[in-house]
């Protein structure tokens, strides 16, 4: 298994989720957003931070980058793409996801552990044969139920999703929701609580809260790594013995 | 007169002091000399009120590897590792434009930290202002900790800790101080040394404007007062982006050994960081201004020379070596110039082109400042205004009516102080867990927790440091700084490795501000000599007065430790109902200097001395007692007393708990003293009854219930946890109130 995780100038979480990944299995190395080379990379993670400092807006200016022609192709070609926070709003930006992030209800800065309840069918129910190397769900999702609840933490201060109510009717009826906030926990006022969002196709996943804060016991939760295993163990059975 | 008297008093230089110049030079300052002389000679870079004050501290200790002088004071944290920490102030900029203060405060000291090779992993902040009530203390609360937080955020360095505290005479003056720890391997640490003669000097990041320009001599060195908002153009404008990308690319360049030596740029620009790495290299250094790359094309030479522009730093490399060093900064999309050169001159000269504009001996620009004795004269009587008035708007924030003779209202009105109720509003506007290096988030623990899974321990923070009650007594308090220091580290099982400071204070030129800072020195450095502490570094903060008066003396201590297991941390919340709550440690509460006394409006002079040895002691039992395992929580009893420290352990864990105080009557504490009273010693630990009393602890009560009971002799209280919960938050809500 080899991940792949953007670097921008402006990333802070990059690192962390390198971490995170390697934690779960096999290796990791950093894309510079000036390489269009992908080669070899099992899955992508689009890491938090503030990429090109979020002038402008948040991912208006990295959705350009040449690594992300390169993550568009792979994302078509179906292969397990996570944005975290920061790459959540640049998959949204390159139209790889549908909706947008605004900003916080509040109008500030938080960081707080938040609970998240996973949503929609399991890879194993939607597994099929127009997806044979994975399943039609997103990989990071594949070890976790419908109704699970994870903590996790969340620091932002745009991350208030948002999508026309047609939109939002069509990602619940494709089961395009993966997270929602649980009662209390929808601090930044996202339309139906919506944490995370799958593409159509399922392989491309974006959430605002941070799995790879979540992979220590010492810094607060495990829960988050559950994604990383999920999506190495998806790899690991689609791949060719 | 000559038009240059009037120029130089402007500037901020006294006539013997233009005189001294004029004889170093041998003729008249041109405009740029001036112009450099006035910042360099100014208190913010020469410290000429404290420089022979601070000769005091103990500087020397096994585990230093790098003290005052350098850009941060480091400490050996094992396997080849050194964490490098520096406190720096941003108080009158962030009284002026709090946003860009506190932001561009972040940024400079995170230079400061990156400019010695060392990976930022952590911020910590010192934050002060007026009584809650006051309209600017929230607007000025609320731009510092959004900038704060814009800064830190933005740059993914987390920020793990602080401290906030109100109190009128910040009202005028707040106090912004900001703290950076960095990770280094300890044998790719740089100085900031210049040397090589021949070598090439590049200037890094962002370019060069017109902001922040007399910075340090205008703003950092003179009293606050009416007309501030002319100022503004002296504060600079922060860009984090800029500076995430000129700390990657620092650290790649000192990673592949491409710099001889590195500085940043701070208070006073490319002439204080020229000056600087000259002066500690021995050597003179050539800059043209005419290759700095420029915001302003039409900029003078003393104001590229003088510019405090954020997000820059200097370099100096082999000429070899320079075609490398342009291309990385290039990939990190930062600026680069080659705008000068090492000479054995002895001379820094600046040039346009070929002109020379400004020649002076490094010798005078950078050490040729006269050094002044201080004049302290101790105040004949408090010199803070006390009157009733200042009670009354206390009470009226602290949530109303409530008598100060009814014990559970009392503890409720302390819960409610701005000073003691949870920060929670503002620390969670700050990225805590970047890096996933964060044991223990804000307020889980006495202390920030980090784990260095490179040295394979952990370190834990502290920053402290009670204004008035060093106002009470200026020896006395400061010990207390240095010891609660000590004591929030032994909560989580952490011994220290070395403090640095930030001593803000009021104007030295006057009798009672220097009689507090030198009083202030002798206690800092007693305390850090009794515990065997060196102090690595430190900052000066002068003239904090407003038109009312001086500020609270403030020395800011902040202290960085070592701990073998990050898994074995005691947090401050209780842990588990039934455990047994106990006092441990030297602690015989007083009234002086409290919170509660200050809810009366009964302040006055006067603190008892601390037993620093027998704190010490206290400490080394706690700290082993928690990495050993046997106490479940552990928790510094500190503003608002045992009392405060009870419910703040018990809100934290969401259970009740009782306790009875007999113990501190029996050391002749009367029940209000025994509840509310402040001092120094004491620990407030929970866990099983056994291993408490086999340390010496005094069993109190136990964890467990829905109401925080204390029994205190006629002062007895009960009080439903959850009200003591809603009066201790009550400050999400108070610090949003729109002015």
């Amino acid at each position: 298994m080899i991940w792949g995780v953007l670097q921008f100038p402006g990333s802070c979480d990059e690192r962390d989720a390198l971490h995170a990944c390697e934690l779960a299995a096999g290796e990791a190395r950093l894309i510079w957003h000036e390489s269009r080379d992908l080669d070899g990379v099992d899955a992508v993670v689009v890491p938090g931070g503030f990429s090109y400092g979020d002038y402008l807006r948040a991912g208006a200016v990295a959705r350009f980058a040449p690594a992300m022609e390169a993550v568009a192709e792979m994302a078509a070609g179906g292969a397990p793409v996570l944005g975290i926070c920061n790459g959540f709003q640049v998959l949204c930006e390159a139209g790889l996801l549908p909706g947008a992030l605004l900003r916080n209800a509040e109008l500030r800065f938080r960081c707080h552990q938040v609970e998240l309840i996973a949503e929609g069918a399991s890879s194993a129910e939607l597994g099929g044969p127009e997806h044979p190397q994975l399943s039609s769900r997103s990989a990071f999702l594949a070890g976790i139920k419908p109704g699970e609840r994870l903590s996790i933490p969340a620091k932002h201060g745009e991350g208030r999703y948002y999508a026309p109510d047609e939109m939002l009717d069509q990602l619940e009826a494709n089961g395009q929701i993966a997270f929602r906030y649980a009662d209390g926990h929808n601090s930044n006022g996202s339309q139906r609580d919506i944490a995370g969002v799958t593409n159509d196709a399922g392989n491309v996943l974006g959430l605002m809260p941070h799995p790879e804060h979540a992979v220590d016991p010492l810094t607060g939760s495990t829960d988050g790594l559950r994604l990383f295993r999920g999506a190495a163990a998806a790899v690991g059975e689609a791949a060719p013995a | 007169m000559s038009v240059e008297i009037a120029k130089h008093r402007e500037l901020g230089l006294t006539d013997s002091e233009f005189e001294l110049i004029r004889e170093k030079l041998g003729r008249e300052p041109n405009d740029v000399e001036l112009a450099m002389f006035s910042l360099l000679w100014s208190e913010h870079c020469a410290y000429k009120h404290s420089r022979k004050l601070l000769g005091r501290l103990p500087t020397e200790g096994e585990r230093v590897v790098m003290g005052p002088g350098e850009n941060a004071g480091a400490v050996d944290v094992g396997n080849g590792y050194a964490v490098a920490f520096k406190v720096e102030s941003h108080n009158h900029p962030s009284a002026v434009e709090p946003f860009e203060g506190a932001a561009t405060g972040v940024g400079g000291i995170l230079r400061d930290v990156f400019a010695i090779g060392a990976r930022p992993i952590a911020i910590l902040d010192s934050l002060r202002f007026g009584e809650l009530d006051s309209a600017r203390s929230r607007h000025l609360l609320d731009g510092a900790v959004r900038g704060i937080g814009h800064y830190g955020n933005s740059i993914g360095v987390a920020t793990v800790g602080g401290e906030i505290y109100f109190e009128e005479p910040y009202e005028h003056n707040c106090l912004v101080n900001a703290m950076c720890i960095g990770l280094a391997k300890t044998e790719e640490m740089v100085r900031a040394a210049a040397a090589g003669v021949g070598n090439t000097v590049v200037l890094m990041g962002a370019s060069t404007g017109r902001d922040g320009i007399g910075g340090a001599s205008v703003l950092a060195s003179a009293e606050l007062g009416e007309g501030d908002e002319a100022k503004r153009p002296t504060v600079q404008i922060g860009d984090p982006f800029e500076e995430s990308k000129v700390l990657e690319c620092c650290l790649e360049l000192l990673e592949k050994g491409l710099l001889v030596s590195l500085q940043d740029l701070g208070a006073a620009g490319l002439t204080s960081s020229a000056g600087e790495m000259a002066s500690a290299g021995g050597v003179g250094i050539d800059l043209d201004v005419a290759k700095v790359p420029l915001r302003e094309a039409d900029m003078e030479p003393f104001e590229i020379m003088v510019s405090e522009s954020q997000e820059r730093m200097l370099a100096v490399v082999e000429p070899a070596k320079v075609p490398e060093v342009l291309a990385l900064c290039e990939k990190w999309q930062t600026g680069s110039a080659e705008i000068g050169v090492v000479t054995d001159s002895g001379l820094i000269r600046i040039l346009r082109g070929a002109e020379v504009v400004g020649e002076m001996p490094v010798e005078a620009l950078v050490d040729g400042c006269p050094l002044y004795d201080l004049q302290p004269a101790e105040p004949a009587s408090w010199i803070y205004g006390n009157a009733d008035v200042l009670a009354e708007r206390v009470r009226a924030a602290a949530g109303g009516d409530a008598s100060p003779q009814d014990p559970a209202a009392t503890l409720l009105a302390l819960l409610a102080a701005p000073s003691i109720a949870s920060k929670r509003w503002a620390f969670e506007q700050y990225d805590s867990v970047v890096g996933s290096r964060t044991v223990k988030r804000p307020e889980g623990a006495d202390a920030a927790v980090l784990q260095l899974p490179e040295a394979g321990n952990a370190i834990a923070v502290s920053i402290d440091g009670n204004g008035r009650r060093v106002a009470c007594e200026p020896h006395a308090g400061t010990i207390e700084a240095v010891l609660e220091c000590a004591q929030n580290l032994a909560c989580v099982g952490a011994e220290p490795l070395g403090l640095t400071n930030c001593l803000n204070f009021g104007n030295p030129e006057k009798p009672a501000p220097a009689w507090q800072l030198d009083r202030a020195v002798s206690g800092l450095a007693e305390a850090c000599k009794a515990l065997g502490v060196p102090v690595v570094g430190g900052n000066v903060s002068l003239y904090n007065e407003g038109p009312e008066g001086p500020i609270y003396p403030t020395p800011v201590v902040a202290m960085v430790g070592e701990l073998p297991d990050p898994a074995q941390v005691a947090g401050s919340a209780f842990a588990r109902e039934g455990d047994a709550i106990a006092l441990f440690g030297p602690f015989s509460p007083t009234p002086h200097g409290s919170e509660l006394t200050k809810l009366r409006g009964e302040l006055a002079a006067g603190l008892p001395e601390p037993d620093v040895n027998a704190v010490a002691v206290a400490c080394a039992t706690v700290r082993e007692a928690v990495r050993a395992g046997r106490v479940a929580s552990a928790h510094d009893i500190s503003d608002g007393g045992l009392a405060v420290a009870l419910a703040e352990s018990a809100i934290g864990a969401g259970f009740g708990c009782r306790a009875d105080l007999q113990p501190l009557r029996e050391r002749g504490c009367s029940p209000e003293e025994a509840l509310f009273g402040e001092g120094t010693g004491g620990f407030l630990l929970s866990g099983a009854r056994a291993e408490l009393e086999a340390i010496g602890a005094v069993v109190l009560g136990e964890v467990g219930g829905e109401t925080i009971e204390i029994a205190a002799g006629d002062h007895s209280l009960i009080l439903p946890l959850a009200e003591a919960e809603r009066a201790w938050r009550s400050l999400d809500e108070r610090a949003e109130a729109v002015a």
